[in-house]
């Protein structure tokens, strides 16, 4: 069965979080995210989920939290001001290994800058915002129906990997109507992995691929969560070297050592491209309609469009540039995934930056520009 | 056959409905592909408000509007702001009840704008008997006008996009703003 639907692409975020199972929201009110908890608000109770609109994002993120352990999936939605508050939690989430999705509508930056303008301002954010070591997961949707995919990827990786998950929009994808198509046969549910009630259970065992099936509150296990360095058990065990190095050790890997199962790229014109553009969410739209024409005036120029900002695509974007002599990134700010491509890359490429920050899109022409000005310099 | 239509006003005059509908009568009922941007102030009313659709017959990667083919200006402030993005030979629509023509008639003899008075507002105050639908009668105008969309579509995609029991009076107000433009 498949469903046309002319929408936001903040509906569609908030339809693929019902689809993929989510039924609880915490959050709190934030142009341009708005829309993802007025849909929730609406739609939630419709099928036996909840909605809470709390004091403040401090508060929502714990919310999500302790709702991901009560058992149900769980997310928030916020901008950049909001992110910046829900760090500390967030952390919380990384190191208690609890699934839940982010979805971060970005605006205009830094503090509460331009609400209803995009910018792309919060992507190391979401690598680095809360302290100490770990690795997320982020998905950029570039269309209203990828947000809606996108939405589900994300909750099925928060799952699969016990980590909160970002989904990170802009302004334009947020806001934006188009049309989409919900196909049931292309939806595909990772349901929570949940353990078997044992003498020897350990929620926070160090298994080979770094995930354990985690239980909820209630049935019947004996857990403890803190976000101090914990032992297999979730017992504080502090000031053992071993037991802190062991456990973050296997948080990172459990994402590292999976980074080309996680990570994806949907990519171009890239074997013979003397130029590759690289770029991600909104932008990217833009950057493939300049592609487009500068190959019709005979310009070999190709493009990549990264998926899964964190973790980088490291390998498919190596092997997409090793004969080009230029990369261009194009994001909405003053350059942030650019510093990500210019460390991967910059042994065997150029790396150069279009950033642009003010609100508006970036337009095809000044891609082309861009283009012009690093091949004919 | 990519056409960017941008239509502009007052936050409260339902500018962005309008183009969901149009964008939505587009892709959902004519068998093209539309996206619907928008821009406001952090006004709820009275602030500038700016809705754009992008139609075209294939797959539309960029979803901005970079220069319009059609402008629909329902204020004055709305007119001055936008004329001068309007393509060469386009099209601008207005409502001479809340915008003056004259203080852009030099930008319009330039670029050789043809110029469409629509008076949304007074129709829908006097044919309807409700101001706030002047935006619907704006969308009949410009189905008619423009062609963007065809009737039905625009048709299904009103009943499908206004609150529910409102249908009937906003086809009337559709049917009065296509009447406007014959």
């Amino acid at each position: 069965m498949s469903e046309e639907l002319f929408i936001q692409g903040n509906e569609a975020c908030a339809k693929g979080a019902i689809a993929a199972g989510c039924r609880f929201f915490a959050g709190y009110p934030i142009t341009p995210s708005t829309e993802i908890a007025e849909t929730l608000a609406r739609e939630l109770p419709k099928v036996g989920g909840s909605f809470v609109q709390m004091e403040d994002e401090i508060a929502s993120m714990g919310a999500i939290i302790g709702a991901s352990w009560g058992g149900t999936k769980s997310m928030t939605a916020t901008s950049g001001p909001g992110l910046s508050l829900m760090q500390e939690n967030i952390g919380y989430a990384f190191i208690t290994e609890t699934p839940l999705v982010i979805a971060d509508v970005q605006r205009g930056s830094p503090s509460t800058a331009q609400p209803t303008m995009g910018a792309q301002g919060d992507m190391m954010q979401a690598r680095w915002g809360s302290h100490g070591d770990y690795e997320p997961i982020a998905l950029a949707p570039a269309s209203v129906e990828e947000f809606f995919y996108f939405t589900i990827k994300a909750f099925n990786l928060a799952e699969q990997y016990r980590v909160p998950v970002f989904l990170m929009a802009d302004e334009t994808m947020g806001h934006m109507r188009e049309k989409m198509v919900i196909d049931e046969d292309k939806i595909d549910i990772v349901p929570r992995k949940r353990p078997e009630l044992t003498d020897d259970y350990l929620p926070f065992k160090h298994v080979e691929d770094g995930t354990t099936p985690m239980p909820a509150f209630g049935d019947g296990f004996k857990v403890h969560i803190t976000g101090l360095t914990h032992d297999e058990r979730g017992y504080p065990d502090t000031n053992n070297p071993e037991t802190h190095s062991k456990l973050v050790t296997r948080l990172c890997n459990k994402i590292l050592n999976n980074r080309n199962e996680i990570s994806s790229v949907f990519t171009q014109f890239c074997d013979d491209a003397d130029t590759v553009v690289i770029s991600y969410g909104s932008p990217i739209r833009a950057v493939i309609e300049a592609v487009l024409k500068v190959r019709k005036e005979g310009r070999k120029v190709g493009y990549i469009k990264v998926d899964t900002p964190w973790p980088f695509p490291n390998e498919q974007v190596l092997e997409l540039t090793e004969g080009a002599k230029n990369v261009i990134v194009v994001e909405m700010n003053l350059g942030q995934m650019y510093y990500e491509v210019d460390r991967l890359l910059k042994q065997q490429n150029n790396v150069h930056l279009l950033g642009k920050i003010g609100g508006m899109l970036p337009t095809p022409d000044e891609i082309i520009s861009k283009i012009k000005e690093v091949e004919d310099k | 056959m990519r056409k960017e239509i941008r239509i502009c006003g007052f936050g409260g005059q339902g500018i962005i409905l309008a183009g969901i509908i149009l964008g939505k009568a587009a892709s959902l009922f004519d068998e093209n592909e539309a996206v619907q941007t928008q821009s406001y102030g952090p006004e709820a009313r009275g602030g500038a408000s700016k809705c754009e659709v992008v139609i075209d017959n294939k797959l539309i990667e960029y979803p901005k509007v970079l220069s319009p083919d059609i402008l629909v200006a329902m204020s004055n402030e709305a007119l001055l702001k936008y004329i001068g993005d309007l393509k060469d030979n386009g099209t601008l629509i207005v409502d001479p009840g809340t915008t003056d023509i004259n203080e852009v008639r030099d930008f319009i003899d330039e670029h050789n704008i043809d110029v469409y008075e629509a008076p949304a507002t007074m129709t829908a105050i006097n044919d309807i008997g409700l101001k706030i639908v002047a935006n619907i009668v704006m969308v009949g105008a410009i189905t008619k006008i423009t062609k963007v969309i065809s009737k039905e579509a625009a048709m299904k995609a009103i009943e499908a996009s206004v609150p529910k029991g409102t249908e009937e009076k906003n086809i009337k107000a559709f049917e009065a703003g296509y009447a406007l433009a014959e």
